[in-house]
C-alpha cells in the first residue's frame, strides 16, 4: 500500500507539470490582456503597468519565473484584485466552498444511496418509480434554474432563508446553496446505486446467502452493501472534487464569495495568475481523489490488492 | 477679462462654500433607530486604492471612503470637501486650495496640503503604475506627462504645499475644468505614512486609513464590503447612516432577488426585462437619471467603404432611434443625435440637421447617399457588426441591422465577441462597423469630444479630421469652449458621421422607499453620506 501512494505522488507530479505548462501557454495565448479595457491605456502607462507584472518579460521567462513562485508556494498576484494575491484569494474563496461542498457531498450521499438501495429494493414498484422519476428531474433541472427558484419561493415568497449572503457560513446562508448544489448528485448517485443494487441483488453469492436463511437486512447490509457501492464510489472520486471546488452557479446567485466563479471571471478577465491557481487546485484535488478512489477500492472490493 | 475671471473663480469658490454635502433631512421626518444601508456594488472592484481604482463600482466605494479637495452634487455643481476655497492667478494657470483645519483621517491626524501633494504625484509616479495616470496629464499639471513618460522625477510634478493647509496646483496651460476634476478619486488624498508602511497591503481593512465620512470594517472578495462611519470625519455629526454595505453582485437578475427579498436598499442597476413590471409594481422606487454617457456604433474610417462619409450616413440615418429607445431598450434612455449627451454641464449640443427630419426623410436621404456611393440593390453593401457578448447589444444590433436591411438593402452578418477579444479586435481596427459607449470620466463636453481626435487612444475606428482636431485642442484653453464644441459636433456628426450616436446612457436603480437623500447624477457621483433611512 505505501509503495502504492508512493508512486502515484510520484506520477502526480509530472502530471500536474504537464497541466500547469498546458494551461499557462493558453492561457497566455487568448487574445487580450489583463490590462486591455475599453479605455486603452496611454503606451507608457500600460508598459509601466506591464513592467511591474512582469508581463513585459519574453514568454518562456514569465514561465519559469511564474514556476519559481510556484515552487515556494506563492500562485502570484491577482490580475483582477490588484489588491490580493492568488494565494490570499484562495484561502478566502476555498474554504466557502469547500463548507458548501462537503455538506452537499454528505447530503448526495445520504439521501442518494438511499433512494437508490431503496428503489432497487422496491424495483417496478411505484416506489421505484418515483425514487427514479425525482432522480431524472433533479438530472435535468439544471442548478442555474433550481438556484433562483429556491430563492423565489424561499427567500421572496416565504421569507424564510436570506437569498444571499454567507457570513461566515451560518446555516441559513447555507441551505439553498446546499439544495442547489447537491440534487444533481443525489439524482446521479441514486442512478447508479439503484442499477448496480439490482445488478448484485441478482448475482449468485446473494442468491446463496437468501438459500442460507439469511434475514434480508442481514442480505443487503452484509453482502450486498459492498459491491454494490464499487460504481458508486468510482463516480464519488471526480464528483467529490467538482463539489468542493465550487461551482459558479452557486456563488452567482446566492453571492457567497465561493472560489466556484474565480475560475470563469479568470479567464474572461485574462486574470492569468487566477486560473493558473484554480487549475491547479482542482488538478491537484483531482489526482489525490483518484488516488483515494482507488485506496477506497482495496478496502471495499478484496479482490483488488496494491 | 482676466480680473473678472479672478473674480467669477472666486464666486464660485465662496459660493460653493456655503453649502455642504451632508445627508439634509427634512423637518418632520422620522428617521428609523437602525441607520443601516445596503447597496448593490455592481462588479467587485479591482481595487480601491484611488490612484489606481478604476470604472463605476471602485469610485462609487472610493467615495465613501476618501474625499477629495472637491465633490459634485446632484446638478453637476461644486461642493467644497477638504478645500474650503481655492483662488486662480490671472492667467488661470496657478490654483490655490484653502484646506480646512478641521479635516482628518481616520486615525486621528490631519489632513494637510502634504497629502494632496503626495496623492497626485503618486498618480503619475511610473512606480505607482497607475490605469488613471492620465486623468493628471488632462488638466496639464506641470510636468506630468513626461514624468509618466519615465523622462522626469515624480518630484518634479507641479503640485506644491505652500503650508500645512495650503496646495497649490501649475498647469501649464489653462484649464476651465480643474477644479470639477478634483472631484474624481484619481486626485483624492493618500496616507503617505500608512502606505509607506504596509506597501499594497495598506488598503486592505486592517491597514487602511481614510479621510472620507466612513472606513473600512470588513471586505471580502465577492461577497461584501463593509463600512462604518468615521468619527473623524470633518462632518460627522451631519451624516446619519452608520453602516454601509455593498454586494458586489454582477447580474442584475440576482441584484433585484436581493432587492425583493429585503436584503438591499440601493441597487446597482436593475434587469431591463423587469423595467416594465417594476415601473408597473413599485413606481416610486425606480429611478431613471440621465447618464453621461453614449451609446454608438463605430465606423472604421480605415477601410472602404467606410472612409466615405456618404456610407457611414447613410447607415446611421437609416437606423430609428425612436424605435430603439422605445422597444429595443425601452428604459427611459433618449435617442442620441450629437456624440456629447445633453445631460453635460455647460455646454448644450445644437441639434443636427438631420435630427429635424422624420424618419422617412433620413431614410430617404440615406438610400440615395448610399446609391451615391455605389451600392445598389444588384451590389449591395455587406459588412460585418461586431459586439460584445451581451443580450441588450445583441437586441439592438438585430434591430439595427433589419432597419439597414429594410431600408438600404443591406446585407449585415452579426458577429459577437468575448468582451477582451473584442475589445483587441477594435483595437487592431479587425472590423467594419461596432458596437461602441463611452461614459464620461468628468461632466465636460471635452470628455466626450476628446475621443473623435485622431491621437486618441480610444479612437479605434480612427476618424481624423485636422479641423476637428484644432478646435478641440482650442477649446482645452477657452474660458468658454462651447463654440468650439459645437463646430466639432457639427464636423464630426452632421459633416463626417464619424460614428452612429444611437442613444444616452440613463442610470437605471432601484432605490426603497424609505432611503432619503439620494441625489441621482449624471456622473453617478453617489455618496452615502447624503442619505439617510426615513423609519417604515
Amino acid at each position: 500500500m505505501f509503495t502504492f501512494i508512493f508512486k502515484r505522488t510520484l506520477e502526480a507530479i509530472p502530471t500536474l507539470l504537464v497541466l500547469i505548462t498546458i494551461s499557462f501557454f493558453l492561457m497566455h495565448s487568448a487574445p487580450g490582456s489583463p490590462f486591455s479595457s475599453e479605455r486603452s491605456l496611454p503606451p507608457e502607462v500600460l508598459a509601466n503597468i506591464n513592467a511591474k507584472y512582469h508581463l513585459d518579460e519574453p514568454i518562456l521567462s514569465q514561465y519559469f519565473y511564474y514556476l519559481g513562485g510556484l515552487l515556494q508556494g506563492d500562485l502570484g498576484p491577482s490580475f483582477r484584485y490588484k489588491d490580493f494575491s492568488i494565494n490570499e484569494l484562495v484561502a478566502q474563496s476555498f474554504p466557502v466552498s469547500a463548507e458548501i461542498g462537503l455538506w452537499s457531498f454528505f447530503v448526495a450521499i445520504v439521501i442518494g444511496v438511499s433512494c437508490g438501495v431503496f428503489a432497487a429494493l422496491r424495483q417496478n414498484s411505484w416506489l421505484d418509480y418515483a425514487v427514479m422519476s425525482f432522480a431524472n428531474l433533479g438530472i435535468v433541472l439544471p442548478n442555474f434554474v433550481l438556484a433562483p427558484l429556491c430563492i423565489l419561493f424561499f427567500s421572496i415568497y416565504l421569507q424564510w432563508l436570506p437569498a444571499g449572503g454567507w457570513n461566515g457560513g451560518a446555516w441559513p446562508y447555507l441551505v439553498m446553496p446546499v439544495i442547489a448544489m447537491s440534487t444533481s448528485y443525489i439524482a446521479q448517485i441514486a442512478r447508479i446505486t439503484r442499477g448496480s443494487m439490482i445488478e448484485t441483488m441478482h448475482s449468485n453469492f446473494i442468491r446463496t446467502a437468501r438459500a442460507k436463511g439469511l434475514p434480508k437486512y442481514r442480505i443487503i447490509i452484509e453482502h450486498a452493501m459492498r459491491p454494490a457501492m464499487l460504481p458508486v464510489v468510482s463516480y464519488l472520486g471526480p464528483a467529490f472534487v467538482g463539489i468542493v471546488t465550487g461551482s459558479v452557479i452557486v456563488d452567482v446567485y446566492f453571492g457567497t464569495g465561493g472560489i466556484g466563479q474565480h475560475f470563469i471571471n479568470g479567464a474572461l478577465n485574462r486574470d492569468y495568475s487566477m486560473v493558473m491557481g484554480v487549475t491547479i487546485l482542482i488538478g491537484t484535488l483531482t489526482i489525490l481523489f483518484n488516488a483515494v478512489v482507488d485506496i477506497l477500492y482495496a478496502v471495499i472490493d478484496p479482490k483488488i490488492r496494491y | 477679462m482676466n480680473k473678472t475671471l479672478l473674480a467669477t473663480a472666486l464666486i464660485t469658490a465662496s459660493l460653493g462654500a456655503m453649502q455642504v454635502q451632508a445627508a439634509d433631512v427634512p423637518a418632520g421626518v422620522k428617521l428609523a433607530d437602525k441607520q443601516e444601508l445596503v447597496r448593490g456594488g455592481g462588479a467587485e472592484p479591482a481595487t480601491l486604492d484611488p490612484q489606481k481604482v478604476e470604472g463605476t463600482p471602485g469610485s462609487h466605494r472610493t467615495r465613501e471612503l476618501f474625499e477629495g479637495l472637491y465633490n459634485l452634487n446632484g446638478n453637476g455643481d461644486l461642493i467644497p470637501g477638504v478645500a474650503e476655497s481655492y483662488t486662480v492667478n490671472a492667467d488661470n494657470t496657478v490654483y490655490t486650495f484653502k484646506l480646512r483645519n478641521n479635516a482628518k483621517w481616520s486615525n486621528g491626524d490631519p489632513v494637510t496640503a502634504h497629502d494632496f501633494v503626495y496623492s497626485f504625484t503618486r498618480a503619475v509616479d511610473p512606480a505607482t503604475a497607475s490605469p488613471y495616470a492620465w486623468f493628471i496629464e488632462i488638466p496639464s499639471i506641470v510636468n506630468a506627462s513626461s514624468i509618466i513618460a519615465g523622462k522626469t522625477a515624480p518630484s518634479e510634478l507641479g503640485v506644491k504645499a505652500l503650508d500645512d493647509y495650503t496646495f497649490e496646483v501649475t498647469l501649464e496651460r489653462p484649464v476651465p475644468y480643474f477644479v470639477k476634476m478634483t472631484a474624481h478619486q484619481t486626485m483624492f488624498p493618500a496616507p503617505k505614512k500608512v502606505i509607506e508602511k504596509f506597501g499594497s497591503d495598506w488598503i486592505k481593512p486592517d491597514n487602511i486609513v481614510s479621510n472620507g465620512a466612513y472606513k473600512m470594517d470588513e471586505w471580502v472578495v465577492n461577497e461584501k464590503m463593509v463600512f462604518s462611519r468615521n468619527d473623524h470625519y470633518w462632518n460627522n455629526d451631519k451624516t446619519v447612516i452608520d453602516k454601509v454595505t455593498f454586494l458586489p453582485i454582477e447580474s442584475p437578475t440576482v441584484e433585484l432577488t436581493r432587492f425583493q427579498a429585503g436584503e438591499m436598499d440601493v441597487s446597482y442597476e436593475l434587469p431591463n426585462d423587469h423595467f416594465k413590471q417594476l415601473k408597473r409594481d413599485i413606481p416610486d422606487e425606480v429611478i431613471i437619471t440621465p447618464q453621461l454617457g453614449t451609446y454608438y456604433y463605430q465606423f472604421n474610417t480605415t477601410k472602404a467603404p467606410y472612409d466615405d462619409p456618404r456610407v457611414r450616413k447613410a447607415l446611421s440615418y437609416a437606423i430609428d432611434r425612436d424605435i430603439i429607445t422605445k422597444f429595443v431598450t425601452g428604459t427611459g434612455e433618449l435617442p442620441a443625435y450629437t456624440f456629447t449627451p445633453e445631460v453635460v454641464n455647460g455646454f448644450d449640443p445644437a441639434t443636427p440637421e438631420f435630427a429635424t427630419w422624420t424618419q422617412k426623410e433620413r431614410n430617404e436621404k440615406a438610400r440615395a447617399l448610399l446609391e451615391d456611393a455605389g451600392f445598389t440593390k444588384d451590389s449591395p453593401l455587406e459588412f460585418n457588426l461586431l459586439y460584445n457578448t451581451n443580450e441588450n447589444h445583441k437586441k439592438i444590433a438585430i434591430a439595427v441591422a433589419s432597419m439597414w436591411k429594410k431600408t438600404l438593402g443591406v446585407k449585415v452578418t452579426l458577429e459577437n465577441q468575448e468582451w477582451k477579444t473584442y475589445l483587441e479586435t477594435k483595437k487592431a481596427q479587425n472590423f467594419d462597423v461596432a458596437r461602441a459607449g463611452w461614459i464620461g470620466d468628468y461632466n465636460e463636453a471635452s470628455t466626450m469630444l476628446d475621443l473623435l481626435t485622431s491621437t486618441h487612444g480610444n479612437n479605434d475606428g480612427k476618424y481624423s479630421n485636422t479641423e476637428y482636431d484644432k478646435l478641440l485642442s482650442e477649446a482645452k484653453t477657452m474660458q468658454n469652449p462651447s463654440v468650439n464644441y459645437n463646430k466639432a459636433e457639427e464636423i464630426a456628426i452632421n459633416q463626417d458621421m464619424a460614428v452612429a450616436p444611437i442613444y444616452q446612457y440613463t442610470i437605471k436603480r432601484l432605490v426603497k422607499s424609505y432611503v432619503g437623500g439620494y441625489q441621482p447624477n449624471p456622473e453617478d457621483s453617489i455618496y452615502t453620506r447624503d442619505m439617510y433611512i426615513i423609519a417604515h
